[in-house]
């Protein structure tokens, strides 16, 4: 499996015991109208002590739902999950989980929400007390013990959430996106000493997996990393990380490494369904083509940028440069290729010729420019112009699209998907959303824009 | 370090040993115990002299009243959340629970609970035969039904609305069932729970007062309470009296609000999820006094093995937890099963409810109820709209001053509590000196007590509307029709429906106090299902009660779904701040 993927770099096999293995997990939600959506496709998976294992993808690549798999705390569709050989089927009690939005319980002192696992256990309370103590100490919590989280700042929060889940001493440490809830010096910081944490003797768990959407922060902390592609997720790569630890991030080799991994994420393959360039979009349904969620005002951001960057730059720059990580950029990234005014090669991006007469254009001239590449090329728009063109009064109800788009959608993402179409639409004047009466209606020939 | 940590702190090595503050808290909790246990003593007299229990009218004797209809308010009180608790959860939790829960509460929630009080009587009468305690689980049991629904879905919403990552957490962490009810499940419900909690104990008093004194077939059932001493005044024609009881019992509403309510909202605060602070922080100078007391301290530390000895026993009960994978086919039928049973269940109770009605009465009641009911309904629509007309402009201008609102808020709030048929005696004189029909009198004593909710919560609603957009409307100098068609009303909405709901809950409860009336010798009736009802459970006619509980059931669900269900949504979806 492993070798068969496409960056794979074979310089590293895991030694330690096994202590979790995911075994050709598929998960599959339902759409409103009972279709089987798959989110998770045949990954397998397994921790082993002593690394730290990270899960990168975009959001929608079902990697937090892979998490919860192994935690036990949803069922895989198909597959199995064991932990030390043997299958769960319920909360895995072999781990502990840190969660993005701490998960404290607010009416529980620092102490007290650092015991509840001790406590649920059946600890006599000396005992966990101690313990508790310890582990408030060895995560710096020293002196807030008697604080409400409401008390805290999120760092701190965030110390709390990681002093709960090792206390227990869980064979794996379970971490979902947990800096990313955090301010950029203050996700460093502690990112910093849980590293140093994990190479010191007493660290009370053997391995961790960690779910991110920071390439940086993946390169940095994990000995493989693993790159999901997104609707419906499938580990796209395997990439074996061995710099030395501490890792310094202006190093040339850790930037090959997150330069690599932007190609990995930004390349289009097939499967992951968005060969735009390949796929006559006239042809594309809606559903086989999602819209990435940007907004026309992000989106003219990049154009702009790119433009004065002198029409091409490395896409780690770029993110470095706006402070993006690659949830924010890569939608937008996205929606300027879909819309052909950009082309993304090898984590590099360059404005196109529509891309650069859009951003030299007047508003007018621009939405128009706008407008067309959006009716041409992203076809959720398409659908929606040409269905309130055959009607009567080019009106519809939004429960028609919804219950259209349902059939390849969540329910959730359904209605992100309209509201990122009625974004684009609004914008480029092809159609309106009248909130009321839940309506989309067509921009009528006097609204339009003169020639 | 662990040296360092175990010294006391200087502050408590100063604190002197027991503080005045801690002699108040201990002389009144012992106080409390021992009144408590003389009253308990007395709910269990014999019948013998509790069924002709003459309620002396002398004002001396209102405290001992009054001592005794609030045990019986806080008994139902308990038993409203132990019922909520077991409820609540059996519902948010059992898939198959709640698709028959869910609806029931609904419906229970449109009964009117004074109609029940002759059908219940009898029962709990012959559950304790030759004791008063049948009298007062009946009382105990109306005032029950008027708070329990309420708190109930509240913590239901509470359960289901929970943080998934909260709930996650605990699954992860392996709570036991037990450990997460106390530890995420009850806080978490906790400030819904108190505030619903406030609101329906204040709506207590009403049924509180109605239910100690009622005569079912001829028999005359009288506890001692404030509501049977007022009772028994007004038999004697003595308003004088009546005022004396009014006084206590406002002393009572606002006594129970400021040593019981105000602290546990205070207190609730702590449970409050999101991490951001309140905007105004609910004050209590009596929770404020508590904690500087060392008593509660004193009290809870001896439990605290209690707590943990119960987290153990528990423990067979197993973790809060669901298998993650569940075989379809066993799923499938346990689901057919249920059904079944369920539709049988119902089917069961339909046809013995037809054929108890085919042999007793008959269904022309039914037909007869519809019309009646129409009247009422009626009634009730002036109820809520005169109230709407008047206090809607009140209550906005009262809202948007904070300095009005402070002061006015605490005042209505009483004024809600306060059970209104202490007040219709002098209603009631001055339509008969007036000539006034019932007809139309019970218009305006069902509007006493149905009237509050609207001003308080539009007061809530206006005083909620952000200042600046106040303050923008007022620089742009808006006339105040504009300002009104889309500032304040758009911005009261949801909270005027909130209050009208309960408004109209009210007056038809009401209605069946309020639709007949005996002040001395003078006899008022209306025509209205109300009346009917009150007659019947007068004469003992249990087929007349009961259709007409159901006609006036219906007649509230179906006025709930046709107009208050879709101005909620309209509420909810549209002017929402």
């Amino acid at each position: 499996m492993t070798s068969t993927l496409p960056g794979t770099t074979p310089s590293y096999e895991p030694t330690g015991e096994v202590i979790i293995e995911a075994g050709h997990v598929t998960k599959h939600f339902t759409t409103p109208d009972g279709q089987p959506l798959p989110v998770l496709e045949d990954i397998s998976l397994q921790l082993h002590a002593g690394e730290i294992v990270a899960l990168l993808g975009k959001s929608g690549s079902g990697k937090s739902t892979l998490l919860r798999c192994i935690a036990g705390l949803i069922a895989p569709t198909t597959g199995t999950v064991a932990c030390r050989g043997t299958a769960i089927n319920g909360a895995n009690p072999g781990v502990a989980m840190v969660f993005q939005t701490f998960a404290l319980l607010p009416w529980l002192t620092v102490q007290a929400n650092t015991e509840m696992g001790l406590e649920a256990r059946g600890m006599p309370p000396a005992e966990r007390h101690r313990r508790a103590l310890k582990m408030i100490d060895l995560i710096g919590l020293d002196g807030f013990e008697q604080a409400y989280p409401r008390e805290l700042s999120g760092g701190m929060r965030q110390r709390v959430g990681f002093a709960r889940a090792l206390v227990v001493e869980p064979d794996a440490l379970l971490m979902d996106e947990p800096f990313s809830a955090l301010d950029v010096l203050t996700a460093e910081n502690l990112r910093n000493e849980l590293l140093s944490l994990w190479g010191g003797k007493d660290f009370p768990t053997k391995a961790i997996l960690i779910v991110t959407h920071n390439i940086e922060e993946a390169v940095q902390m994990a000995d493989r990393i693993f790159v999901l592609s997104s609707s419906p997720g499938r580990f796209k790569a395997e990439i074996h990380c061995r710099l030395p630890r501490p890792r310094d991030r202006r190093s040339p080799e850790f930037e090959a490494l997150v330069d690599q991994i932007y190609g990995i994420m930004t390349e289009r393959t097939p499967e992951a369904g968005q060969q735009t360039t390949v796929v006559e979009p006239g042809l594309a349904s809606p559903t086989d083509i999602p819209l990435p969620h940007a907004s026309v005002g992000a989106l003219a951001g990049l154009l702009d940028i790119l433009s004065k960057r002198g029409g091409r730059d490395d896409l780690p720059v770029l993110a470095r440069l706006l402070n993006f990580e690659v949830d924010d950029l890569l939608p937008v990234v996205d929606a300027a290729e879909m819309l052909g005014f950009a082309a993304v090669a090898h984590a590099d991006i360059e404005l196109t010729a529509t891309g650069k007469a859009l951003v030299e254009a007047d508003i007018l001239v621009s939405k128009k420019l706008f407008a067309a590449a959006a009716r041409e090329r992203a076809p959720l728009v398409k659908a929606i112009v040409r269905a309130l063109e055959t009607t009567k009064d080019q009106t519809l109800d939004q429960q028609f699209f919804l219950n259209l788009l349902g059939r390849g959608f969540s329910e959730d993402e359904a209605r992100a998907q309209l509201d990122t179409a009625i974004q684009w639409g609004r914008y480029a004047e092809l159609f309106d959303y009248t909130a009321d009466n839940r309506e989309l209606l067509l921009t009528g020939p006097e609204d339009e824009i003169p020639e | 370090m662990a040296g360092a940590r175990s010294f006391p702190t200087r502050g408590v090595l100063n604190r002197p040993r027991f503080s005045p503050v801690d002699v108040i808290v201990f002389v009144v909790i012992v106080l409390l115990l021992f009144g408590v246990l003389r009253l308990a003593h007395a709910m269990n007299a014999s019948t013998a002299t509790a069924r002709v229990t003459v309620i002396s009218t002398r004002p001396s004797e209102l405290p001992y009243y009054a001592a005794r209809s609030l045990l019986r308010m806080f008994i139902a009180f308990f038993l409203s959340i132990a019922f909520t608790f077991v409820y609540a959860t059996a519902a948010a939790r059992s898939r198959r629970a709640r698709l028959v829960l869910i609806p029931l509460l609904d419906i229970l929630q449109s009964v009117p609970v004074l109609g029940f009080l002759a059908i219940t009587i009898t029962f709990f009468i012959a559950l304790f035969p030759g004791s008063v305690l049948g009298l007062e689980c009946a009382s105990i049991f109306a005032i029950f039904t008027s708070q329990a629904w309420n708190m109930t879905f509240s913590m239901y919403h509470s359960l289901i609305t929970e943080p998934t990552e909260l709930d996650e957490a605990a699954r992860m962490f392996r709570l036991t069932k037990w450990e997460r009810f106390w530890r995420l499940d009850v806080p978490g419900s906790m400030i819904g729970l108190v505030w619903n909690g406030m609101m329906s104990f204040g709506g207590g008093w009403f049924f509180l007062a109605a239910s100690e004194a009622i005569s079912v077939g001829n028999t005359k059932y009288t506890l001692p309470g404030i509501g049977s001493y007022v009772q028994a005044a007004v038999d004697k024609g003595d308003l004088a009296e009546v005022g004396a009881a009014i006084a206590v019992m406002v002393i009572m509403v606002v006594g129970v609000n400021v040593l019981f309510w105000r602290p546990l909202v205070a207190y609730a605060e702590k449970f409050r999820v999101e991490t951001s602070e309140a905007a105004e922080q609910p004050k209590s100078y009596v929770l404020n006094f508590l904690r500087q007391s060392r008593v509660p301290g004193y009290i809870s530390r001896p439990l605290r093995p209690v707590g943990r000895d119960l987290d153990r026993a528990t423990r067979p009960f197993g973790l809060a937890e669901s298998p993650l994978r569940t075989f379809g086919y066993k799923r499938r039928s346990g689901d057919v099963a249920f059904t079944v049973v369920t539709g049988a269940v119902i089917l069961w109770g339909i046809y013995r409810a037809a054929v108890y009605f085919d042999h007793t009465a008959g269904f022309s009641p039914f037909i007869r109820c519809l019309g009646l009911g129409f009247l009422t309904f009626a009634r009730v629509a002036v109820v809520v709209v005169a109230s709407t007309l008047i206090w809607v402009p009140v209550g906005a201008k009262i809202g948007m001053s904070p300095r009005l609102s402070r002061y006015a808020q605490p005042v209505v709030q009483v004024l809600a509590s306060f059970p209104a048929i202490l007040l219709f005696p002098f209603a009631i004189v001055i339509f008969l000196a007036l000539g006034i029909s019932l007809n139309f009198g019970g218009i305006l004593l069902m509007a006493l007590g149905a009237q509050w909710y609207i001003l308080f919560n539009v007061i809530a609603g206006a005083s909620a509307i952000p200042t600046d957009l106040r303050e923008l409307m007022d620089q742009f100098r808006v006339p105040w029709r504009q300002k009104w068609r889309q500032l304040i009303l758009p911005g009261i909405f949801p909270y005027y429906v909130t209050g009208g709901i309960t408004a109209a809950g009210g007056a038809w409860n009401a209605s069946i106090v309020a639709e007949i009336a005996t002040y001395g010798t003078h006899h008022l009736t209306a025509s209205g299902l109300g009346a009917y009802i009150a007659q019947a459970t007068v004469k003992g006619d249990f087929p007349g009660v009961l259709a007409g509980i159901v006609v006036m059931s219906f007649y509230v669900v179906v006025v709930n779904r046709l107009l208050w269900r879709p101005l909620y949504h309209l509420a909810e979806t549209k002017y929402s701040l």
